[in-house]
């Protein structure tokens, strides 16, 4: 039996297909993934992700320690905005990514991922040591995703109407704390929505209301392909140690300026940019049928070979989609060995969907020649 | 506990088979096999007039988890096959049995010797449970 969640009785109660992620019991889906999918990307679901580690650092360093820990800069932050940023190790592989959230100036919360949970407490733990910080895991919370793009209406059927009005202020990458639950315009799957922080002990009822509000419970199946379409990066699979934010299509996210911010792995990014970034991450889209796979090899005629990272099906689109880490020098097309097979697929810039849209347009062999 | 009508033969690789009354077989995949893979979204179907033999890999099903193979149960000449299933993918997790059948093949040898009863299917199932 693995680690079970404050809404693990709800997951039973809603027939949930429950399997192993991370150690913890965890539902796939509720009956179908694709229409939890299509849900999500045209009326509203709820995902539980309580499974995920919430860290609130106190104290006043919590900013020192920050600016030192992650790539991005927090100093872009004020009280009640978040930034989405990556942890390095000193050769600028990712440890893990993490949403940061900046509640006073001595009071920041973080949310890291579940199967990252150990290595990146005793990585917290270890680069707190000369800071004057406290550091404390949450775990008597819970964290449920309510996404989609007719969320918004359905706050005030949720909460007091003060709490409504201030929930449907927040500007996206906001947060606000309204009595104890923690609430933040930010999410997993490239829609509208909102992550809730609450106490454990009051996360079955609220998941009640949720449903009473016909927000729909949807499993890890349909948060992957909605996750995989919006073009986000999941850690383990798009990105590890032994790779960089340069190298995994996150450059957005690693703040150079000021040049004399020293965090933890710039020295070797500064290296990598000096030397030429020789991989990137990218989108694939099939032209044909089927469906792209994971570690499947991508051929990049003339300048070598990638793979595959997250390979999937769009329900969206209804095409195999993937992101894949490429020779740099790829270009609109490539080709992919699926099943023996070498099949063409375009090379696109993720994502792959945008607030329910295709966010390409197919471009032929023959137009690119 | 999934579905095993009791008059269908079965495979040990999840397909179902059934004798119709023109000799012809019908043949698709279990309902443990659905749902085991989750959500149907391609299928590879064979070539009409493609011969097989017993065991050889005539179809592929994917679900947005994984693809599977799919094996003929018998050897023989495909004589029809389901094309609703390349529009509509997910007819073989709705109707694993019916709508969601894969393809008819003119069985080589009158005998289904080599199928298992749903009795015997219904034990690998249980088996693969543990």
């Amino acid at each position: 039996m693995g680690k079970r969640t404050p809404l693990y009785q709800c997951h039973v109660e809603a027939q949930a297909k429950l399997v192993d992620f991370a150690g913890w019991d965890m539902p796939l889906h509720y009956g179908s993934q694709i229409q939890e999918h299509h849900q999500v990307r045209q009326q509203a679901g709820m995902f539980d992700v309580s499974h995920m580690t919430i860290v609130d650092l106190h104290g006043p360093a919590v900013a020192d320690y920050l600016r030192y820990l992650v790539a991005n800069n927090i100093d872009r932050l004020v009280p009640g905005k978040a930034l989405y940023t990556c942890m390095l190790n000193e050769q600028g592989g990712v440890i893990d990514d993490l949403i940061v959230y900046k509640m006073t100036d001595n009071f920041y919360r973080l949310v890291v991922n579940s199967g990252t949970r150990e290595k990146d407490l005793a990585w917290l733990t270890k680069q707190a040591n000369s800071f004057e910080l406290t550091l404390t895991v949450r775990d008597d919370c819970a964290m449920l995703a309510i996404q989609g793009p007719h969320i918004r209406e359905k706050i005030p059927t949720l909460f007091s109407p003060d709490q409504a009005q201030t929930i449907l202020n927040l500007k996206v990458f906001h947060a606000a704390e309204l009595d104890h639950y923690f609430i933040a315009r930010t999410g997993y799957t490239g829609e509208d929505g909102f992550e809730v922080i609450l106490p454990a002990t009051e996360a079955p009822a609220f998941w009640r209301k949720l449903l009473a509000a016909d927000i729909k419970p949807c499993g890890l199946g349909a948060r992957d392909t909605l996750r995989l379409e919006a073009g986000l990066n999941l850690y383990g699979a798009d990105m590890d140690e032994t790779v960089t934010p340069l190298e995994s299509n996150l450059a957005w996210t690693v703040a150079f300026d000021p040049t004399d911010r020293q965090f933890i792995g710039r020295t070797a990014l500064e290296k990598q940019l000096h030397n030429g970034v020789k991989q990137q991450l990218v989108g694939l889209v099939l032209e044909g049928q089927g469906v792209l796979r994971n570690h499947q090899k991508v051929i990049v005629d003339g300048f070598g070979e990638g793979e595959i990272t997250s390979g999937s099906f769009s329900p969206t689109l209804s095409k195999g989609i993937a992101l894949a880490r490429v020779p740099a020098q790829v270009g609109q097309h490539c080709l992919v060995d699926m099943r023996g097979k070498q099949v063409p697929v375009q090379v696109i810039k993720p994502p792959f969907v945008k607030q329910g849209k295709k966010t390409f347009s197919h471009i032929t062999e023959r137009e690119n020649e | 506990m999934s579905s095993v009508p009791k008059s269908l033969k079965y495979s040990n690789s999840h397909e179902w088979v059934r004798q119709d009354e023109d000799d012809l077989l019908t043949v698709g995949v279990t309902d443990h096999a659905q749902t085991m893979l989750g959500d149907l979204v391609y299928v590879e179907l064979p070539e009409l007039e493609g011969s097989f033999e017993t065991g050889q890999e005539v179809a592929v099903v994917e679900s947005v988890k994984a693809a599977a193979d799919v094996y003929s149960p018998v050897s023989g000449e495909i004589v029809e096959i389901n094309e609703l299933l390349l529009e509509n993918p997910q007819l073989i997790n709705e109707d694993p049995y019916g709508k969601g059948w894969l393809f008819r093949i003119r069985p080589f040898e009158s005998e289904l010797k080599d199928l298992l009863s749903a009795d015997e299917y219904s034990k690998v199932v249980a088996s693969e449970a543990h």
